[in-house]
């Protein structure tokens, strides 16, 4: 073969170097940095999902070494199905985003120096890919940083506020923190695999073929996950997501939320499955405790939220946690050895990471828009919008139907995969895991509604009803590069909800390799349509059915009351005589939010404060009533302000060694040496 | 071949028959408060009267809030294709689990609630708000009550589930029991039935679900109600697969679909009588209070599991 898919992936990483510096060059023309640019990024995007579908598809796997890199420490980089799966995942974002990218980042030339933006996010896809691509600990975790490091300043892009500052500096911390636990974590499995004197043991193969003790692969697989999961936003180590999210350009946003975290994700099937390979039943339970916890207070924390892009943020804790139990519980099954609900799981989980990167992405890019024509990222002072842009608001829609779980859209594919799933705990021979598997069950059908009320309000407060700010502003549909990017990631979403076997053909290689079963033989049974992951007496469902028999039925009745149809008048809203409705008067996020506030507060920090303005002539009728209410996440109280405090104490401690003066200096480097010989002569 | 006539029948049976269980309700209910009640068959004439009258629509209404009658009737009546009522040898079945079930019922809620908020009043807002928070509570208990079935029938699918419990007879296991306990409370949660929402209320403070449709007249609304009445229908008909399938034809005979229906007729009035007994017996609780009922719906559901795994 001339052309493999492992050299389509390098090039399309090469694509994105060039296109960045090219950035450089000609950053004079805004022409360049806004539309060429971002569609090279579209074809090296493109480039990536070839590979990535090749590889997954034919089952082939493809290495390539870089003599770049350190004296004796070349690069690897390795594309077989599990990469291939994940390139695609990236790749495929990246193409959407990269087309609206075109259209939204053109609205801010001349107000922003753009081009920073373009090479950062040039760096950024690369960085990604390079991530999915690199087979040893060393390119990993350069690809791992060039990644973090590039999405630090896209964060920092609109730096003027200090809030965008925090926030960025927030998600550097938490990101090297990760970071280190990855690098400890991989030290400990290329030590064990080769020796600590030898430094082949630092390629992925060679940890690959090693066999871990026990305790050693604890350690190696609660470091990675430690990482990993400090990168994913899983709680509690969530709580610099939604506030790096929401500051970066929205394009990024998409980006990092839909598939930066995914990475993580393939960090830790990449480490747990492939790298170390065995592995006791409560890694699999860890995982999945902290995905069921992640779902629940991810969403119950987004639906508190009235920044919508903060709330899409907190949706991806969520959506990152219902990856988790599908991982977690594949990893129970296959520590009882049972592979093929172990596949079945595995499937679940990987389906829902394709599915989140294409909602989370389409919704991002949808408030993108209406922060884009609307300058505003508070739900409260918006309303009506479906009006304005009857675009955005359907394709947006698409999103909200899809992250609700509700069929024949995607994520309720996955969703109920990964009820099929627990379903399957009675084979367990463990009596705990039998009894504590259904509330898992019961959780995620708690997420799944709670998802839906949130996405209710979400969509009702934005595009719904009538604007509720006080200055209406110039409000305007968004151009076509913009359409386009949404409008593919909501086709997406739709066929991945409406043929799901084709997408579970695909993936049978990965489970097969991973898990070692494949679900492929009783997906087809009942032919494409139907989806029978177990037997067909067991489940079923088949998403283009429902679709077209919804369709189907709502074409019928509309036809039947269109023969001869009544007219329809239009009025003003019925105001019951009152007179005075204002647009002040609708529920907006905070007041649509309260039941579900009132029942779950005792997870927030809640503040509430109500206070009547002093002139009233009597007290019944007051001027004017003052509402405050804060919100606060309990983690950030409960981990990272003790953790940040601690850390300041400890700095300014060692801090005293530091006297300016060079004779201190000396005598620091003089005891340094005594003390390091008394050490060697022992 | 018969399984489609069959499929035909059912939905025509949901369609054509939904009113008059809903009116049958009506009217057990007027006895029983000592109230002259309309007859059985007023919902027909409620729903004729609603169809040949004009729409009023606001002038921001958007195109959800016209799209979202339709939607609703569309996935009630595909879910109709689904449950099994008079046979299990449903060519649809195959389409749809129980969850997916779940789902439709969900999708046609979600719309109803986004046009709740379509016009921007301050009481379509309250119902969605409302109806998202019961909705949310009542769906994982419901979920949990239907898989305790399913664990016990080792399958979500609504047809097997039917044939297992129906050939392994009536037996009284403790969490066939629970289960069915918790669901009744759920069909009262998720139908909008006292205690936990009024269907007759017009009231402002107390409005769930009627609060969310105040806006909509005509066919939509003619639609919405009828829908509504469908799937109270459902949730008869779901129950008495997962619980109670006595005389549903199976796969293997096809003649039993004449006693089948007689069954589901004979089971539609006992429910109607077991609703209004309970409607009549309780009042509205307080939306607040409602935590505790559902939570006390969700803890007979997860009763119902513990004791399928420890006594089963």
């Amino acid at each position: 073969m001339i052309v493999a898919p492992v050299d389509i992936a390098a090039a399309s990483v090469m694509l994105l170097l060039i296109t960045g510096l090219a950035a450089v060059l000609f950053r004079k023309s805004p022409g360049f940095l806004t539309t060429v640019s971002f569609y090279s990024c579209a074809l090296a995007s493109l480039m990536a999902v070839t590979s990535g579908i090749w590889t997954v598809a034919g089952n082939v796997t493809g290495k390539m070494v870089l003599l770049s890199g350190l004296p004796d420490l070349p690069f690897h980089l390795r594309l077989d199905p599990l990469s291939g799966f994940f390139l695609t995942v990236v790749g495929l974002l990246c193409f959407f985003v990269s087309i609206y990218s075109a259209g939204y980042v053109k609205a801010m030339t001349g107000r922003k120096p753009v081009v920073k933006l373009v090479v950062f996010y040039c760096l950024f896809i690369a960085g990604m890919l390079m991530v999915v691509l690199a087979d040893d600990a060393l390119f990993f975790l350069i690809s791992w940083e060039a990644m973090a490091a590039a999405s630090y300043f896209l964060v920092m892009f609109e730096d003027e506020q200090i809030e965008n500052r925090r926030a960025a500096f927030l998600y550097l911390v938490v990101a090297h923190v990760g970071a280190i636990a990855i690098l400890l974590s991989f030290g400990v499995m290329a030590g064990l695999s080769a020796g600590f004197d030898d430094f082949s043991g630092f390629t992925f193969d060679a940890m690959r073929q090693a066999q871990f003790p026990a305790k050693w692969a604890t350690i190696a697989f609660l470091l990675a996950f430690f990482g990993f999961a400090a990168k994913a936003g899983v709680v509690p180590l969530h709580v610099w997501l939604p506030e790096a999210h929401p500051v970066a350009p929205s394009n990024v946003s998409a980006l990092m939320s839909g598939v930066m975290l995914k990475t993580a994700i393939y960090g830790i099937v990449r480490v747990t499955f492939d790298l170390i390979g065995v592995f006791p039943w409560w890694w699999g339970g860890l995982v999945l405790a902290l995905g069921l916890i992640s779902a629940v207070m991810g969403v119950l924390y987004a639906l508190m939220q009235h920044d919508l892009k903060r709330l899409l943020a907190y949706h991806s804790v969520e959506n990152i946690g219902i990856i988790l139990i599908g991982i977690g519980l594949s990893m129970i099954f296959t520590s009882f050895n049972l592979p093929v609900m172990a596949a079945l799981a595995l499937i679940a989980g990987l389906y829902h990471t394709l599915n989140h990167a294409m909602f989370k992405g389409l919704l991002f890019m949808g408030a993108g828009a209406v922060l884009h024509s609307t300058h505003e990222r508070n739900m409260e002072e918006m309303g009506g919008l479906i009006h304005k842009m009857p675009w955005t608001a359907a394709l947006f829609l698409v999103g909200c139907v899809s992250i609700s779980a509700l069929p024949p859209f995607n994520g309720f594919v996955s969703e109920w995969l990964t009820f099929q799933a627990f379903l399957l705990s009675p084979s367990l021979p463990n009596q705990v895991m039998k009894l504590i598997m259904p509330m898992g069950a019961a959780l995620l059908a708690l997420t799944g509604a709670l998802a839906a009320a949130c996405f209710v309000k979400a969509f009702g407060v934005t595009f719904l009803g009538h604007w509720r700010g006080r200055h209406q502003p110039n409000v305007h549909e968004v151009d076509w590069h913009m359409r386009t990017g949404m409008i593919l990631s909501a086709l997406t979403c739709l066929c991945l909800g409406i043929f799901p076997t084709v997408f579970i053909e695909w993936t049978d290689v990965l489970s097969e390799s991973l898990v070692g079963a494949k679900l492929s033989t009783s997906a087809t049974s009942g032919g494409w349509m139907w989806l029978t992951p177990i037997a067909p007496e067991r489940a079923s469902y088949s998403g283009f059915i429902v679709f077209l028999g919804v369709l189907i039925v709502y074409a019928v009745v509309y036809a039947v009351l269109h023969v001869n149809p009544g007219k329809i008048r239009r009025g003003a809203i019925w105001d019951c005589g009152f007179e005075k409705l204002t647009s002040r008067m609708q529920y907006n996020a905070t007041s649509f939010s309260m039941p579900i506030r009132r029942i779950f507060g005792f997870l927030f920090h809640i503040r509430e404060e109500t206070r009547v303005s002093p002139q009233a002539a009597h007290s019944a009728f007051p001027a004017r009533l003052i509402y405050n209410l804060r919100i606060k996440d309990r983690f950030w109280n409960w981990i990272y302000k003790p953790v940040a405090d601690a850390t300041f104490r400890v700095s300014r401690q060692v801090g005293r060694l530091q006297q300016g003066r060079i004779q201190a200096y000396l005598i620091y480097s003089f005891l340094t040496i005594i003390i390091l010989l008394l050490v060697k002569s022992l | 071949m018969n399984g489609i006539i069959v499929e035909t029948l059912q939905i025509a049976i949901l369609i054509g028959i939904a009113p008059a269980f809903t009116g049958w309700v009506r009217m057990l209910k007027c006895w029983m408060q000592g109230r002259t009640s309309a007859g059985m068959f007023q919902p027909y004439r409620d729903l004729a009267k609603l169809f040949s009258k004009d729409i009023v629509l606001a002038h921001n209404a958007s195109w959800i809030f016209r799209f979202t009658p339709y939607l609703c009737f569309g996935t009630v009546v595909l879910a109709g294709g689904i449950v099994p009522m008079l046979s299990t040898d449903l060519p649809l079945a195959l389409t749809a689990d129980v969850i997916v079930l779940v789902g439709l019922f969900a999708i046609a809620r979600f719309f109803t609630a986004l046009s709740g908020m379509d016009i921007g009043t301050a009481f379509g807002g309250m119902g969605s708000s409302r109806e998202m928070m019961v909705a949310s509570l009542a769906e994982p208990a419901m979920l949990m009550a239907i898989f305790t079935v399913s664990l016990l029938c080792k399958s979500t699918s609504l047809s097997r589930i039917a044939e297992v419990i129906y050939t392994a007879g009536f037996v009284a296991k403790p969490s066939l029991a629970f289960a069915f306990i918790a669901f009744i409370l759920i069909a009262l949660a998720e139908n909008g039935r006292i205690p936990v929402d009024n269907p007759a209320t017009h009231l402002e403070l107390t409005m769930i679900h009627e609060a969310m449709i105040l806006e909509y007249s005509g066919r939509h609304l003619a639609l919405i109600e009828w829908a509504g009445m469908m799937k109270l229908f459902l949730f008869i008909a779901l129950s008495s697969t997962l619980f109670y399938p006595f005389g549903i034809a199976g796969t293997d005979n096809p003649a039993g679909v004449p006693v089948a229906a007689v069954a589901l007729i004979l089971k539609l009035f006992i429910s109607g009588v077991v609703l209004v007994v309970i409607e009549t017996g309780l009042a509205k609780m307080r939306l607040f209070r409602l935590t505790e009922f559902l939570g006390a719906a969700f803890l007979m559901a997860t009763l119902g599991m513990l004791s399928f795994f420890i006594l089963e």
